[in-house]
Parts: C-alpha cells; structure tokens; sequence
C-alpha cells in the first residue's frame, strides 16, 4: 500500500538542488497540522481556546503567536489558523471550544508549507509578491494572507525562513514559479 | 571624428561592430550613436513617408530621428541609437522608419520585483543625487533610478565641477557612498516609465542588454521594478527644443547641448565647422565648449538682440555670455535667424538672414549670409521633463520666463527638482536637490554641494522661422511632420491639439514627441490666435520610453503565464496516459484512450462501464465548505431555494442558488455532518465564488447569525465510484461499511474505513447509476484511487463520459447549460423551489413578470433525426426548414451535445424558447450549409424513472 | 494599482481586493412586499457619480472581510474606510 503523499513530494529532489548553493533554502514542510479557528476574539470561548493553546488568539490583525511548537496566526477579526507539527489532534480545541459558537475545522491538508530560507529569500519572494518584506517590516510574528505569483498565500516569517502555506491544488504550480524565480540566485 | 582625449569611454579596449554591413569600432561607453558619430556616420536612417536622410539629434533617450534596427545577437527593432550601449559583435542597421520583429522566439529571460521605499529618487543628474545624498543621510530607504549606465546626467556632458570635484567623478563617488548604504538601492540604466495613483511607479531595468552575445542566460535581460513609494522626487531634467526651419531634419543639424555632451561624454565631435543657432543663454556654453574641443564656430545666430522692430521690445542675448563668445572670436549673429540648412544628404551650409528681414512672405534667405558649415546646433531653450509628473496627476502650469510647461501640483506625494522645475543652473540644481531629499525624510537641514555660480540662463520663446513655404520645417522628425503639416489640420478646422495630433501623427512615434510636442503646440497655437499656455500640450502617457511586450509579459507566460491547479491524484493521471480538459485553473482527466482509441471510442467505453460495470472518477475540484453554527439550517434555507434546515443528519440534499435576480448561480450537494455542522459542494469553477457569496451574506447582510464558512476543497480528494456493480466493489475495499439498498440508501452518508483510510462516503449520483463518492484526505487521495484501481475491476472515466452521463440524465451544468439567464423554472426544475419558505435569495425576482413570461428559453433535450449527426454545442435552432430573409427569428441554442452509448445515437441538450411547451415538435439547427432537423425531447433521455440509483 | 487601507490589514494592493459596487443599499426587509418596480430598483439600479462614492470593498485575498469605502471616482482618492455597520464618516 502506497505511503500517503504531500502536496509537493514530487519537488524534493528539486528543492534540494536549489538549496546547494547557500544562497536560497527551498524545502515542503509537509503534512502539519492546520486547524482554522472562528470565535468571536471578545468571547469567553476565545479565553478558553487561548489557554488551550498556552497563549492568547493574537488580535492585531497581521501577527502570529507562537506557544512550544504551535504557531497561531491571525487570518480575520475572527479567525485564525492554528498550526502545529504533523499529527497535532484537533480535539484539544473543540473540546475548549465546547458547544459555544465558533469553529474549528481540520484544514491540514488544505495547505501545504513551502519553506524559502536562506540569504536571497526575501529578494525571491519579492519576485512575486506586492508585500514590503523588509526585515523591519515583516520579522518574525507577523503574518499575511496576500498573493504570491497568481497563487493566494499565507506567508509567516520565522527563524528558518519565510513558511510559505499554499493550498496543495497550487503547491505545484507555486513551487515551479519559485524554481523559475531563483534561477537567477542559484550560480 | 574622436578627439586625441576626454570622454567617458575606456580607450583601451576596442569594440568591433557594424553598421549598415560596413565594420567600425568604439570603445566602451560609446554609444551606437557616439561610435558613428566618431566613425563619421551622419546618416543612420530614412524618414518613414518622404525618404529623407536623417541623423543623430540628440544625446539621450528623447532622441527623434536615429532610431535603427539590431540585427545581432538578436533582432530588435526601432531602438535610438543614442541609448544602444555598444558591445562587441553588435550588427545594426539603418531603418526606414519601421522596425522588424524577429521571427523566432526571444531566448533571453525577462522578470518583475516589487520593490518598497520611502524615498524614490528619478534621475541621477546634480538633482537627483542630491536628493538621494540628502535623503539617505536622514536614514531613509531610497531608491535611485536613472536611464543612463553611468551616474551624473548633465554632469557628464558639461565640463562642470562639483565640490572641487569634476562632475563625472563626483556622481560617481557619490553613488558608491550611497550603494554602500544596507537600505538604498541605486538602479541605473532603469528608467522610471510609469507613474500611477498611491505613488505606484513602474520602471524598467536593461540589466544586461549592454553585454551583447556575452548576456549570461541565467541573469533577466530586463526587469520590470513595481515601485510603491511613500515619497517621490522626479529630477528628470529638461529637453532641450528645437526651433523649426527650412531643413532642420538635415543630418549634420544638431541639439546644442547634445554636441556638447558627445564632446566630453565621449570624446566626440559631431563636425568640424559649426552654426550655434539659438534663443537662449545655453547655446553659449555648448558653442565655447565645442570650441574648446577643437570644432571651428562659424558664428552664434541669436535671435535676440539685434535691431529691433518698431516698437516692439526683444531681449538681448546675455551679456556675460555674448561677451565670452566675442572673447573666444566667435562672430554673434544678434536678431539673426537661421533661415535654412542646406546640403546633398547632409549640412554643408546654413544660410543666415536678420530676423527682421524675414518678415512672413519675403523668401528665405533674401538678403542674408551664408555659411559654409557640416553642424548646425540648435536651441529653443529648455523643456522640463514633466512626463512622470503629469502622469502622477499633476497639474502644469506655463511659464512665461521659460517659455515651457513645468509642474505646478500633484494631490500625491510627489516633489519635482532642478531642471524638471525649470532651474538651469548646476549650483540651482544642486540646492533644490538636496532641499527635496531633505523633505522628503527627516526635514533636517543637509549640506548642499558646492558649484561654481554661473549666470542664469535666460531665453527668448521661439519657434519657428518665418518663411515663403514650411512644408520643410520639421516638428516632429520621425513621423515627418512639418510646420505646413500642423498648419493644414488647423485649417481644416482642427482647434485642439489632441485631434491635430491624431490627425497628423505629430507625437505618435517612438519618442511621443518629447522633443517635439511643445513646438507642435506653439504651431497651432500660433495659427489658431491663441497662446500656447492657453492651448495646452497632448496628454502625457506612460510608457515614457517603449518597453518591449517580453519585458512586460516577464515570466508570466508559458507553463507561469496561469496556475495549473491539480489534485492529490494528479500523478496517476499523468502516467495513465490521460487526456486533460481545463475547467477553470484546473486540469482535470478528460478521457483515459487505450493504445488505438480515439476520444468517440475511448468515451463510449467509458460510458459503458460507468452503466454496465463499474468505473471511478476523480472528483476532487468540487468545492467544498464546512459551514458551521447553530444558525447554519436557517442560512442555507435563506441562500438555497430549498429546504436545507429539514435534512436529517445523515443525510445528503441537492440544492440550487440563485442570485437575487432569480438566475441560477450554482448548484451542488449539501450534506448534513452534525445538527450544527453541513458541508456544501460547490461546481468546480465556483468554489471561491460561493464562499465569497456566503461570506458576503454574512458579513453585510445577517451578521446576527451564528455560523462561520470555511474552505476545505483541498482538505479532501473525492472519488466517484459509479455503475451496477460499485456497491460490490466499495463493500470489498469497506468491509466495516453495511453497503445494502436499505443499509446505506440513497442521498446518506457514512463514515467508514476504504482501504484501510478513514473516509466519508456519500450515496449521491450525478449519472444516474447506484454511484459512491469516498472522500478522503487529499494525503490519502492517492492511495485510495491506487487501491480501487489496483483491484482491475473499475474503469478509470474523465469529464467528457461525466458528461454523457449527466446529459442522458437531463442534468445541467452551471456555465455549460446554465449561462446567468436561466431560472431553475427553466431548468425544469420547479421542484427544487420551495413553496414554503417566506424568502430565499431570488424568490422574489421568480415573480417578476419576465421571469414569468411562458416564452423564456427553457431547457430540453434534442434528438436529431439523423442519429449519427452530432450537433455542435451553440448551434442555433429555427422553426422553419427554409431560412427565410434575415433577420431569422432564432428559438434557441444547442447547449450540450454527445454520443451516447446508452442510447446508441447522438442526442443534445437546449434552450429552447417556449421549450417545455414543443416537446415533440420538429426544429432546425443550421449545420455546416444546411437545415438539420431535430425532435424536441424531455430534457431526461435515460432512465427517467430513476430506476437505477440503486443499482 | 491603487493602494486599499483594509480597515483590518492595512495598505494593500487593489488586485488583492474585490469590488462590491454601492454600499449602503440594504437587502430589503421584506421582498415580496415590495412592487415589482421597487423591486427592480433594488436590484438594478446604482448610483454613478462622479465624486465621492460610498462603496463596498471585499478584501479577497487577505482576510475576506467586506468593508466600506469612500472613493472619488474621479481621482481614485479613497478618503476613508469603515467596517460594515459602522456609519458613513463625514468628510469635507
């Protein structure tokens, strides 16, 4: 029985060969666990999924909060995507959530991660995203949802790179837009 | 000819290429002009309508008239030769007036970035650097974007000094400061062609077009910069203009300040024996200079000065000015016109007259001098560089001084500096630099470049020189239009100068009249009665300078030119030999041919196994959303025609939306998780649009209802698992799973374990057969289909017999039969309407009298008589068998058309006006050159007592 | 390419955004009880001016809330934005 297969396996090889020369590192970060939360941010259910998580829902808008291995990242007043290593349950939350309103929907494999680390990996990016990402602009703990290319992103700047989540039907059109853009950075 | 010295070229490498066949050289940092221009080519091309020789006119990018073709590496038409850097191996020629595209595709790689700043600095002349010195200093992020390879614009073609340091080199040591800075970033050879709202501005970097065939593959040719900037300082400079008279096109006549700068930029003089025809102090300056290098100054013809008519006032050329010139021994033509350029082909002598004594009628040169001269320089003045800012919505305003346009205000954060305002001096330029850069940050104080003060200046407006007949006065030297030319327009009753353009071309060209277009306007004006501040110029639109389609398209094109969407089992497809269909961005199985088989029969045998076997699809582009809440029943009561809050959990529904207009905007299933939990599918093309649909209900319409949207199309892949003997099949791969007719009935749902994955399988049908869809995670996607397909059994089916199927069944497909003019009434589809419901989205509109009217185009099913004819999808249908005259009244259109095996013909689906009411008549589609006839059918052509859904 | 001040996300590129024609122009109460003209009014009739337009924006590609906007549409100035339910702000 066949293993199952993230959204961009089929680029690793490629990933890797671009990698080699220091100046980008380009990786999958595959099969994370994604849950995309909805609560009102005023609301004691919001507290209470707050506490389950070992920090509160980040409320300005852009920024992203990360607690031991769980990141959560704020997408709308009201939702945000929790993100956590694969094989993260979903059931911590709905369990804080209860039967109060607000959602929490299993999305991991909704969106895959597409690591671009390395020294060139903001000038790569700026190939094909309209975002300021300078540095002093867009460091570690922020988050956008904007476009990359033609695809619909959300990119989250972090130690090893910017994590670059894409829905898994354009993993592969984004991950050969991102070959073509660095061609230029790997000689 | 080259001078023995000077110029910012390195004389120790020679550059070989050719021209016109013939082989030349240069050096690095010529241009193809400057390299001609030393090699003693005048004349690099032909006027595009009469055939004349043409020469080089300037030194920059404004230039008219020495626009030529690149042969090697790679063609490229109608570039100036003023901006082609030379490189080793280039081939040009000359052109008259058009280019030619290359035939074979470019291999040169072309890309974008976005870039952000807070200060934009445009230009790189004393202005420019200036205010990126200024604006750095205060810790700003700065780009620096200048046209040319080398920084320093006017610098380097004046002998002008800058804190004790040469021009040149101070630009330059200037800019290596400010590329040492980690947030300024200094583009030359990038020209700044576009400036749109919110400081938006596009420019285009030429990053190795100078290197020739030694371009690296692996680095862009070009780069197109999106610049969003908080602040922008346009230090574009001036042109300088010409005046029209008989034979200003000839090669040999020359811009002032442009022989000045092939001098000591390149170590060039144009010609030996010079006229300096002038209206302003400027001229001087080139005409001393020139001297200085060697040309011999036949004499400065001024326009000023001189005797002056009865009681009119002229001003006199500037004193400091005309007094250096006399001190050199340059003979000063005061009140003199130059009245004609003569020569075979190109200058060879200027006739001179007394302004005076070229009073309208008198013929040219009457009572004048002549000069035996090979240039003739040229100066109108100074125009400033407003095209950036005018784009920028700024507004001009003429000044009378200057006698030119220069910006006034802008509503953006734009601030204009140095010649692009009209200042002319270096030490002027250098102050208004550092003061915009200076304000544009911090507002601190910064040191101003220190310049030698000169005088400023000054010139008289003037245009065109009086004459018996101008149709060889040029204005616009490329597009070959003359001073009679403008004339005529405004004679034939033309009063603005964006209709004399049009009519003319006069600004049309490559160059869009930068040289020209202030001296068209004065013509008009002039012949109108009007002032020229009062006339106005032609709107000033981007691009600025030409930018090439590869350029701009960059690497959106190809395999990047749209995103390819996939789903998890993609892979297996591709290597399945499958045949793809584009639905939307996504690429979805069409048909799977074995080795022989074309689309007719691969698809009839797909179709067979779905009805007679069993046979899977890849449905996973459905959208799909999670709606959630204890509202969730009540707000798809309010956006589905239907009942959604009576499905039991457990079960599934088909439901329509319509648009409050009552059309139908999509269709799919709803599936009841929970009480508090449905998941909707959408059509593959709308699943975005549904959502946004939902999200914008709820957020601006019923913000009181408890329920929250979320997208999970590619959470999970869903296979459709079709035909007699699926349930056999499923209950094999689902041991857990009670799989009988009254276990698992139809239109419910189960969770279960198939091939060992957890999954969700749902007993709907969109073909009419006893059909599964197993949904799983799109991880897991391919595992299952690879465990269905493994087993041998099931026959792998693409859209087309998906198709065929849902057509015999009379099931239409959003953006196929259903074009945002259909009801569900239409569809024959009342039934999925409730009655009971106070509202849903469109109800009310289904009572409009044109949704009532019992003549709308409504849908059903075709048989045409000859059962082998397949019609064509969007074949019109008539009611007659003759076509009588036109206008033929037309009853509708073929929607959907097919083979069918179930059937054993072809059969079609339509709209058909009045439809539900002709069942049974016979119509007519014209089909290739005749009138084939057609039966009127239900719309349901197979099984339409449902009596295989449960297999 | 306009820049959009998203009342959540910020200055953000026009293409991120949908356009959602006039604002204010509620779903009415109630639909049938309205005229057939009414009703029409409702559903194809907007305002054209040239000037400053309340209109509503849809920030598509970010985080999808809708937000109201007042533009002039002769120089593309976008004078304010505010959340759906607040009211239209004055401006000069």
């Amino acid at each position: 029985m066949a293993e199952r297969r993230s959204p961009a396996a089929a680029f690793a090889g490629r990933f890797a060969a671009a990698s080699e020369g220091g100046a980008l590192r380009l990786a999958e970060l595959p099969f994370r666990t994604q849950l995309n939360l909805r609560v009102d941010p005023a609301s004691p259910a919001a507290r209470d999924l707050g506490d389950a998580l070992g920090a509160p829902l980040p409320v300005e808008p852009c920024t992203a909060v990360t607690a031991g291995d769980v990141t959560v990242a704020w997408l709308g007043p009201d939702e945000w995507l929790v993100i956590a290593p694969p094989g993260h349950r979903p059931e911590l939350l709905s369990k804080a959530l209860g039967d109060r309103h607000g959602s929490v929907v299993d999305v991991s494999a909704q969106r895959t991660t597409l690591l671009v680390g390395g020294p060139r990996a903001r000038d790569l990016l700026a190939h094909g995203c309209a975002l300021d990402l300078h540095p002093s602009v867009f460091g570690p703990g922020r988050c956008a949802q904007t476009t990359l290319a033609r695809a619909q992103v959300v990119l989250l700047p972090q130690a090893d790179g910017v994590h670059v989540l894409v829905r898994s039907s354009f993993a592969a059109y984004l991950a050969e837009w991102l070959l073509d853009a660095a061609t230029e950075y790997l000689r | 000819m080259r001078r023995a010295s000077g110029g910012r070229i390195d004389r120790s490498r020679t550059l070989r290429f050719t021209f016109d066949g013939h082989e030349y050289t240069g050096h690095p940092g010529d241009t193809l002009a400057s390299a001609l221009l030393a090699a003693g080519v005048r004349r690099v091309a032909t006027s595009v309508k009469l055939g004349r020789p043409r020469g080089v006119f300037s030194a920059g990018s404004e230039e008219p008239s020495a626009v030529v073709q690149i042969e090697a590496p790679f063609p490229e038409p109608m570039l100036p030769a003023t901006t082609v850097e030379l490189y080793d191996g280039l081939a040009a020629s000359s052109l008259p007036g058009r280019g030619r595209l290359a035939a074979e595709p470019d291999p040169a790689r072309y890309d974008a970035v976005h870039a952000h700043c807070d200060v934009l600095v445009v230009g790189a002349g004393p202005a420019g650097l200036a205010a990126a010195r200024a604006a750095a200093a205060g810790g700003a992020r700065v780009i620096l974007a200048d046209e040319r390879p080398e920084p320093g614009g006017s610098l380097l073609g004046t002998g002008e000094s800058v804190d004790g340091l040469p021009g040149a080199a101070w630009a330059a040591a200037t800019v290596a400061e400010l590329a040492e800075l980690p947030d300024v970033t200094v583009l030359p050879r990038t020209t700044v062609f576009g400036y749109y709202d919110d400081n938006y501005l596009i420019a285009v970097e030429r990053r190795t077009n100078h290197l020739g065939a030694a371009a690296p593959a692996h680095v862009s040719r070009e780069r197109v910069w999106r610049i969003r900037a908080r602040r922008v300082v346009l230090a574009t400079g001036a042109h300088e203009r010409p005046i029209a008279f008989a034979g200003n096109d000839l090669p040999g006549v020359m811009l002032a300040g442009a022989a000045r700068a092939y001098a000591h930029r390149y170590g060039v003089l144009p010609g030996r024996r010079a006229v300096v025809f002038t209206a302003h102090d400027s001229a001087y300056a080139a005409a001393l200079d020139l001297a200085e290098a060697g040309v011999e100054v036949a004499a400065v013809v001024d326009v000023r000065g001189g005797t002056r008519d009865a009681g009119g006032a002229r001003p006199a050329p500037g004193a400091e000015w005309a007094a250096r010139a006399r001190a050199r021994g340059i003979e000063l033509l005061a009140g003199h016109v130059v009245t004609g350029a003569h020569g075979d082909g190109e200058v060879s002598s200027v006739t001179v007259a007394a302004r005076d004594d070229v009073p309208g009628e008198r013929p040219a040169g009457a009572g004048g001098r002549s000069f035996e001269a090979d240039l003739l320089l040229v100066s109108g003045g100074w125009n400033p560089v407003v095209h950036l800012f005018s784009q920028s919505g700024g507004t001009l305003r003429h000044d009378d001084a200057l006698g030119t346009l220069v910006p006034d205000a802008s509503r953006q954060a734009v601030e204009v500096a140095g010649a692009a305002r009209g200042v002319l001096t270096l030490a002027g330029c250098l102050a208004d630099g550092t003061g915009a850069g200076a304000r544009a940050t911090s507002g601190a104080a910064a040191r101003v470049p220190e310049a030698a003060a000169e005088p400023e200046p000054a010139g008289e407006p003037y245009w065109v020189v009086p004459a018996a007949d101008h149709s060889a006065h040029f204005v616009d030297l490329q597009r070959d239009v003359t001073v009679a030319d403008l004339r005529r327009a405004v004679g034939a009753g033309l009063r603005s100068v964006e209709h004399v353009k049009r009519y003319t071309t006069a600004g049309t060209a490559h160059d869009q009249g930068k040289t020209s277009g202030l001296l068209a306007s004065a013509v008009v004006a002039e012949a109108l009665g009007v002032p020229v501040a009062e006339l106005g110029v032609t709107t000033f639109r981007a691009p600025y300078l030409p930018v090439a389609f590869a350029t701009l398209a960059g690497r959106d094109r190809g395999a990047l030119h749209d995103p390819v969407r996939v789903t998890a089992l993609h892979e297996w497809h591709v290597a399945a030999g499958a045949l793809f269909e584009n639905v939307g961005q996504w690429k979805r199985p069409w048909y799977y041919p074995r080795p022989g088989e074309d689309m007719e029969a691969a698809v009839l045998r797909e179709c067979r196994a779905a009805r007679e076997g069993v046979a899977a699809m890849d449905a996973s582009t459905l959208g799909k959303i999670d709606v959630v809440g204890a509202d969730a029943g009540e707000f798809l009561d309010r956006l589905y025609t239907n009942l959604m809050s009576t499905l039991k959990v457990g079960a599934v529904r088909y439901g329509v939306m319509c648009r409050p207009d009552g059309m139908v905007f999509d269709d799919g299933t709803v599936v009841r998780l929970a009480d508090d939990h449905f998941l909707v599918t959408t059509t593959t093309g709308n699943a975005a649009a549904v959502l946004d649909w939902m999200e914008e209900w709820l957020q601006t319409e019923w913000p009181s209802l408890r329920v929250h949207c979320t997208s999970v199309t590619e959470q999970w892949a869903t296979v459709a698992l079709v035909g007699p003997r699926s349930r056999e099949v499923l209950a094999g791969l689902a041991p857990g799973l009670a799989v009988g007719a009254d276990d698992f009935p139809f239109m419910t749902w189960r969770e279960a374990e198939v091939a060992g994955i957890p999954a969700r399988v749902c007993r709907i049908s969109f073909s009419g057969e006893l059909a599964y869809e197993i949904n799983v995670t799109s991880w897991d996607g391919l595992r299952l289909w690879t465990s269905i397909m493994d087993l041998g059994v099931v026959t792998p089916y693409g859209t087309e017999t998906m198709h065929v199927l849902r057509a015999e069944k009379g099931y239409p497909i959003v953006g196929q039969d259903i074009d945002g003019t259909v009801t569900p009434q239409d569809l024959g589809m009342a039934w999925v309407v409730s009655k009971k419901k106070p509202d849903f989205v469109g109800k009310r509109s289904h009572a409009r009298a044109d949704t009532a009217r019992p003549d709308r185009k409504q849908l059903v099913g075709l048989l045409p008589e000859d059962p082998g004819l397949l019609l064509p999808e969007g074949a019109h249908l008539v009611a007659a068998d003759v076509l009588p005259e036109p206008p033929v009244p037309m009853l509708g259109h073929v929607t959907s058309s097919y083979r069918s095996a179930a059937l054993g013909r072809t059969f079609a689906l339509a709209l058909v006006k009045g439809g539900h009411g002709r069942i049974g008549e016979r119509l007519y589609a014209p089909v290739g050159g005749t009138l084939a006839p057609v039966t009127v059918t239900s719309h349901v052509l197979y099984d339409p007592e449902g009596a295989r859904r449960d297999g | 390419m306009l820049l959009i001040p998203c009342p959540w996300c910020g200055p953000r590129e026009e293409a991120e955004f949908h356009y959602g024609g006039q604002a204010h122009v509620a779903y009415p109460d109630d639909p049938a009880a309205l005229s057939d003209e009414e009703w029409a009014r409702y559903l194809f009739f907007r305002d054209n001016p040239k000037g400053v337009f309340a209109e509503r924006w849809s920030h598509s590609a970010g985080c999808r809330r809708w937000f109201n906007a007042l533009r002039d549409t002769a120089t593309n100035e976008i004078h304010a934005v505010y959340r759906v339910g607040e009211p239209r702000p004055v401006t000069s």
